[in-house]
């Protein structure tokens, strides 16, 4: 069990940088349904085997699903982001990584609690979502950032639980359902008003 | 100690003798692929002895670098060769910090072919020559990053310091057993080694070894001179080179057996790693040239990765 969670915990690591380094969408969303598929296998080892079925529905195959459905209606130009920004996010992503190592050896916690590189994994994926969404220009990369940052939420989240927070656990799920949703109809109705979803051009609704 | 040498001695020999089989299977492979019968295995075995028997051309702009360098980068290559393990036995020449000197060797033979292709006077050969030059200081400071990390996990599984600095440590079937306590981050190494190999060893997708067509050439170009045993001497020694990087995949995948079937395991991924070589040259473009260092750059940010895990645990 401590070898698949150790493994499921570098994957995500790696499926973090491969997000940072990527510059196409669909890429994108298969890196984040696999990112659900992790989760998931990663609660299995941590024996919450029900909570480990509802993240690999709505984390593994939902959310992804609606993402690919959100990206086959944009035109394909909307799919690829600019090339400079990525070597960058990698470089930032390293940082947070070593910036989460470091606090994990700062921080102290209840013995036993995390288990190994489990809490700088969370900080980590944390950083990654929100280097996404400072670092990509499009609405929809924007969007898949904010699910990692709450995979990594959820990482961080994963030890404490006990059966009585499981509720707790599956609200969070459904928060992130809803704003998933939004952002979708969002998504749709800014491509739908203004012909492009790139945020770089929406200086021109100043005047 | 004298059996470690025997056995040691034996597979250098192997390696000498073997070393120009991959590239016969890479092209197999490739032929294969397109649908076509293609060369025989042992075309490169041919093409040397062919070529050691024929005279040289040589341009009477050039001076006695352009003669010397296919030698030099041949015995650069041999050396580094004799410092790396190739199954079990460590190499009796092993001291700490070999590993350095192994890279610069192979860093002096590309320097003496680089110099030999400026020496022509072609301006052709000198664009080669600072492809050459452009790529493989990118390629170095990703060697020795993935080098430090092997070394840092040589010093956390208790070796000394004065064992951990040598490649017949770092290459000796730790890393194989140690993935399998989840330490997952070492499976990068493999896949850095792999892309090293397709940079240092001039193949799709950084260059093709294939093309005749001035604008896209990097290695070929600037070998373009050379003719006879000079030209033997670069054929063998590019398969060495190959061997050299493909027996550091080996070392990196092959668990601690015992001595003889590490060894003919050790061989056996070698001749897979030019399988892989060829069908990766078969199903992949090759990338524009700006797009290499993007290449570079992600074996890079793998390396660092791991190292940053290895320093974690």
């Amino acid at each position: 069990m401590t070898t698949l969670l150790q493994s499921c915990l570098f994957l995500l690591v790696l499926s973090n940088f491969f997000l940072l380094g990527t510059r196409r969408v669909p890429g994108m969303t298969r890196l984040t349904a696999l990112q659900g598929l992790l989760l998931a296998a990663l609660l299995v080892s941590l024996e919450h085997a029900l909570l480990a079925g509802a993240v690999l529905l709505i984390k593994g195959a939902l959310l992804p699903g609606m993402l690919w459905r959100t990206q086959k209606r944009l035109p394909a130009d909307a799919l690829v982001c600019p090339a400079r920004r990525v070597g960058l996010g990698v470089l930032a992503g390293m940082a947070g990584l070593v910036f989460s190592i470091w606090l994990d050896g700062k921080l102290v916690m209840p013995l036993g609690l995390f288990p190994p590189l489990l809490l700088p994994t969370g900080l980590a994926t944390l950083f990654c979502g929100l280097i996404l969404i400072v670092g990509r220009i499009k609405a929809i990369t924007q969007v898949i950032g904010y699910l990692v940052a709450e995979n990594g939420i959820f990482l961080l989240g994963a030890p404490l639980m006990t059966t009585g927070t499981v509720w707790f656990e599956l609200a969070l799920l459904l928060d992130v359902f809803v704003a998933v949703f939004v952002m979708g109809i969002a998504i749709n109705h800014i491509s739908d008003s203004f012909a492009s979803i790139d945020v770089a051009r929406f200086r021109s609704l100043r005047d | 100690m004298n059996a470690n040498l025997a056995v040691y001695l034996t597979q250098f020999a192997l390696a000498l003798v073997l070393a120009p089989l991959l590239p016969g299977i890479i092209n197999r492979v490739k032929a294969k692929y397109a649908g076509r019968h293609g060369k025989p295995v042992l075309q490169t075995y041919y093409d040397i002895a062919k070529l050691l028997r024929k005279g040289e051309v040589i341009s009477r702009t050039s001076t006695w670098t352009f003669a010397a360098a296919p030698s030099i980068a041949l015995a650069g290559t041999l050396c580094a060769l004799a410092l790396l393990p190739l199954g079990g036995a460590a190499s009796p020449l092993a001291f700490a910090g070999d590993f350095v000197l192994a890279a610069y060797l192979l860093g002096m033979g590309r320097f003496a072919v680089m110099l030999g292709a400026l020496d022509t006077g072609s301006a052709f050969e000198g664009m080669g020559a600072s492809r050459e030059a452009t790529f493989s200081a990118l390629a170095e400071p990703v060697f020795f990053l993935a080098l430090m990390v092997l070394t840092s996990l040589c010093l956390g599984l208790g070796h000394s310091a004065d064992t951990a600095f040598s490649l017949s440590t770092l290459f000796s079937g730790q890393t194989a057993g140690a993935w399998l306590t989840g330490r997952g981050e070492l499976l990068l190494l493999p896949v850095i080694f792999f892309m090293l190999l397709l940079v240092e060893n001039c193949r799709i997708p950084v260059d093709d070894p294939n093309t005749h067509l001035e604008l896209t050439m990097i290695h070929e170009v600037m070998v373009l001179d050379h003719s006879g045993p000079n030209l033997a001497m670069i054929l063998y020694g590019g398969a060495l080179k190959l061997w050299f990087f493909a027996a550091l995949i080996a070392g990196l995948l092959t668990p601690a057996l015992p001595l003889w079937q590490q060894m003919g395991l050790r061989v056996g991924i070698v001749l897979l790693l030019a399988v892989v070589v060829g069908i990766v040259e078969s199903v992949m473009a090759r990338l524009r040239m700006e797009r290499v260092p993007y290449l570079l750059g992600a074996a890079g940010a793998m390396g660092t990765l791991a190292l940053i895990l290895t320093q974690a645990r």
